[in-house]
């Protein structure tokens, strides 16, 4: 399980022909982009690189491409779009919704937004994460769930509510998590 | 497809009228086809989620087998309002409305009453059904008190047709502004009307459209802010949900107005029903050149682009969100300059938030005055509500500003479930603060919640009752805006988790005395010194409920004790030895083997009772939960 949490190392890249050096955090799930991928990513850019303030369009599209945002897929972005790789880590890691690491094949998303949290989602939250063995942000050994916490799905008539990849769930009590999850196993 | 002209347009809302009249007033007008009945189910994010769409899938199945696709259309809509009953269904012309609708429903309900001509009362919401028959909706609790403005369209019109939009007078406003309207007009008109911003600081909406019309650039733009950041609000989604062509409108006669010809909506990616039907709108809008060069044949030229946020609060924030438009990481920058001075890519902007933009085109069309003439002195026309948290009648209201929240939380939100007692309202999520009931008479307006020290914020209304520890709902939202911190300042950054630690220490029984009134100053400081609107207004809900309910503070730092029942550090499990019977149910599901048998019989009883060992138990609740006895209770 913990070669899937992130470790922090020191990335190369290359701009303007000079070698720049960056610390960072990656994670040691091995990167296996495939040749199409890369081909979509770059019609992609060619796409919207003229676009004023082309590199977020670019960066949500590049994590539909791939499912998660490696330090790979970054380089090529800097690289094709001639930014430093500083640049682009640096709004990857800003915003929640761009991932570092991979996510689950069921990704597990429980609302905590006010209206949910005063009815009770931490409880159901702190089940599946103690069920799981799995914390905010991580993935299961066997890569089948993945665990985040989220704020509001605008289903606060339904609260708690949580959402398996785009399955909802509302009305939650935690005693009704195992059977849920069966579902997917 | 060409730009329609305004003949063209007349024609299509000339034709369309009759079917929107159709599911709301008496008709007026004849309609162009044999659809004899319009069947109304609720495609917002709430029915959505509790299977709205499969009904859609049945209904078309039903209708289908009965002969029936000619006679009955249905209209997939936006938000009716009251998600709690969802999934959502109403038949027109009767206006009957069906709650918390199954699939197993629909074929009675096809048979019953599209065929047979007679509403399935069982099914019906159960207020709109008398014993001298049945009500129209809009005579029950929920919905007698409120005045949709905003939402006007929402549950009327199908989103995703921009003919129906044309119907309910739709594009007229921008008709009206092109044609007979000189920017200053328009300016004025909104000055007049008293319109305050809906994202939260409540500008005047005209004031600031009248910055932005005197700086002199061949570049502007027009930002509409749809990131509707307050967790557990939705009232913005459900406009673009239900009715995305009225942003689309507005931001238009706004480009007209500053003299901009581009337009950004920028949007929570989180919102995908939202972004799909706004992309439909914008295309639709292409197509009859509503939207490009030359609209309506006046030689105004208006596009708008969409931007999708990426999951940070602070992003809604007027500053940082231009930052992120222009692709970086959304910091907030130091004002001023205003962006009415420079704001997107260094030009003069202006931003409104979704809810602002969806009154403007009434207010142009039935005028200043209309508007005016709804609301309190300082704060016009209405509002909307995501109601949510424990009140029996979760759901999206708009009600007049001035409406007291002993209407809001008794009559229309139907009062608080199970029987429990009220505690706090919470408004202004993150930024705002909690009302308690001493305050329950105050009308709901900008400056009187500022006043009580909450503020109205974008819509947010979450009740809370005796079960939700104030203490822990004050650490809730500073987890929130300590995640949420962009770290671009140091009270904000630093400042924020401070006081986290603090509520978390109160919260673990570790807390002192003189840590409250630390805490209320650290509060100020942050106020005081926060580059933006995240920082400076972080410390309300730990100021308000510092305000309100000092004693449940008071009872963590000195009883240490947990009034509700929420902190964990704080709960313990106690065993009434007199009411136990000794069945053991308890020992056999503890998790943590805490509960042992104890050689006490009580009077009456057959086998000794149980005690829990504080030291082992997890407090996990189950053995609680389990006990048919209510001989364990928390304290
Ligand atoms: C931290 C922070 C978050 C905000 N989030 C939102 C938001 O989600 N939606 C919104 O409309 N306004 C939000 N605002 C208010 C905006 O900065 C801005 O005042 C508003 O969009 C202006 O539009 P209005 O005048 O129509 O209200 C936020 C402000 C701050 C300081
Ligand atoms: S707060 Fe959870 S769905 Fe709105």
């Amino acid at each position: 399980m913990d070669e899937l949490r992130p470790v922090t190392t020191i990335c190369y890249y290359d701009l303007g022909g000079k070698l720049h050096q960056m610390a960072c955090k990656v994670t040691t799930v091995p990167f296996r982009g495939t040749k199409e991928q890369e081909e979509k990513l770059l019609a992609v850019i060619a796409e919207l690189r003229d676009t004023p303030g082309a590199l977020m369009p670019i960066m949500q599209r590049a994590q539909d491409i791939y499912g998660y945002l490696p330090i790979e897929v970054q380089t090529i972005i800097a690289d094709q779009m001639n930014v430093p790789l500083e640049k682009i880590y640096g709004i990857a890691t800003f915003y929640a919704q761009f991932a570092l690491a991979p996510k689950g094949e069921y990704r597990i998303s429980v609302c905590l937004g006010t209206a949910c949290y005063v009815k009770g989602s931490q409880p159901v939250y702190d089940k599946i994460s103690e069920l799981l063995g799995i914390k905010e942000g991580e993935c299961t050994p066997d890569g089948k769930f993945s665990l985040e916490s989220c704020r509001c799905v605008g289903a606060c008539g339904l609260a708690p509510v949580m959402m398996i990849n785009d399955d909802v769930y509302g009305r939650l009590v935690p005693d009704m998590i195992p059977d849920i999850l069966k579902k997917y196993e | 497809m060409h730009n329609i002209s305004i003949q063209e347009l007349e024609a299509i809302r000339d034709k369309m009228a009759p079917h929107i009249n159709f599911r709301h007033e008496e008709m007026i007008g004849k309609m162009d086809d044999n659809y004899r009945i319009h069947v109304c189910v609720c495609g917002g994010t709430g029915c959505t989620s509790s299977g709205s769409e499969t009904l859609i899938k049945v209904l078309n199945e039903e209708l289908e087998k009965n002969g029936l696709t000619d006679q009955v259309q249905i209209v997939k809509t936006g938000c009716f309002g009251l998600c709690a009953l969802g999934p959502i269904m109403i038949v027109h012309p009767e206006g009957s409305f069906y709650s918390r609708v199954t699939p197993e429903m629909i074929p009675e309900i096809v048979k019953e009453h599209l065929v047979g001509g007679k509403p399935v009362t069982k099914y019906l919401y159960k207020e709109t059904v008398t014993e001298n028959g049945t009500i129209g909706y809009d005579q029950t609790h929920f919905y007698a008190k409120q005045n949709r403005v905003a939402l006007r369209n929402c549950g009327r019109i199908s989103p995703e047709k921009i003919d129906e939009y044309i119907g309910t007078n739709g594009y007229f406003a921008l008709k009206k502004v092109l044609t007979e309207m000189k920017p200053e007009d328009v300016i004025q008109v909104l000055l007049d009307s008293g319109l305050r911003g809906r994202g939260g600081a409540g500008f005047p909406t005209g004031l600031k459209w009248k910055f932005a019309r005197a700086y002199d650039n061949d570049q502007k733009y027009v930002c509409c802010n749809a990131d509707e950041g307050d967790p557990g609000a939705f009232m913005d989604r459900s406009v673009l949900e239900g009715d995305p062509h009225v942003v689309l409108e507005a931001m238009t006669i706004a480009g007209y107005t500053i003299g901009a010809s581009q337009g950004y909506i920028y949007v929570r990616a989180e919102y995908p029903i939202a972004v799909k039907r706004l992309q439909i709108a914008i295309e639709q809008a292409h197509e009859y050149g509503l939207l490009g060069d030359n609209i309506l044949g006046t030689g105004f030229k208006f596009d708008i682009g969409l931007r999708l946020g990426a999951g940070a609060f602070v992003c809604g924030e007027e500053t940082a969100l231009m930052t992120s438009i222009e692709g970086n990481r959304g910091e907030p920058r130091p004002r001023p300059p205003f962006p009415a001075e420079k704001g997107l890519f260094q030009k003069p902007s202006i931003l409104n938030n979704v809810e602002t933009w969806a009154n403007i085109p009434q207010i142009i069309l039935k005028g200043a005055a209309w508007f005016a003439s709804m609301g309190t002195e300082k704060s016009k026309g209405t509002k909307v509500f995501a109601l949510g948290g424990k009140i029996n009648n979760t759901g999206l209201v708009e009600i007049p500003m001035g409406t007291t929240l002993r209407e809001v939380i008794e009559e229309i939100g139907g009062g608080i479930p199970n029987g429990k007692k009220f505690k706090a309202a919470q408004t202004g999520g993150p930024s705002g603060g909690c009302i308690p009931a001493e305050h329950f008479d105050v009308p709901i307006d900008y400056d009187n919640l500022i006043a009580i020290g909450s503020m109205m914020g974008s819509g947010g209304l979450i009740v809370m009752d005796e079960d939700n520890c104030m203490v822990d709902i004050a650490k809730f939202f500073l987890q929130f805006t300590v995640d949420e911190s962009c770290g671009k300042c140091t009270p904000c950054r630093i400042g924020t988790k401070r006081l986290l630690e603090m509520l978390e220490r109160i919260t673990k029984g570790q807390g002192k005395l003189e840590d409250l009134d630390k805490m209320e100053e650290l509060c100020y400081y942050i106020k005081a010194n926060a580059l933006c609107g995240l920082g400076q207004t972080a410390p309300n809900p730990v100021l308000s409920t510092l305000r309100y309910f000092r004693d449940e503070y008071i009872a963590h730092v000195v009883d240490k004790r947990c009034p509700a029942g929420v902190c964990k550090d704080l709960l313990k499990f106690v065993v009434d030895k007199e009411k136990c019977v000794g069945c053991g149910l308890c020992m056999r599901n503890c998790p943590a083997g805490a509960i042992t048998r104890t050689e006490y019989v009580a009077p009456g009883h057959k086998l000794a009772s149980v005690e829990i060992d504080p030291d082992k138990c997890v407090k996990c609740g189950v053995c609680m939960g389990n006990c048919k006895f209510k001989a364990i209770s928390k304290q």
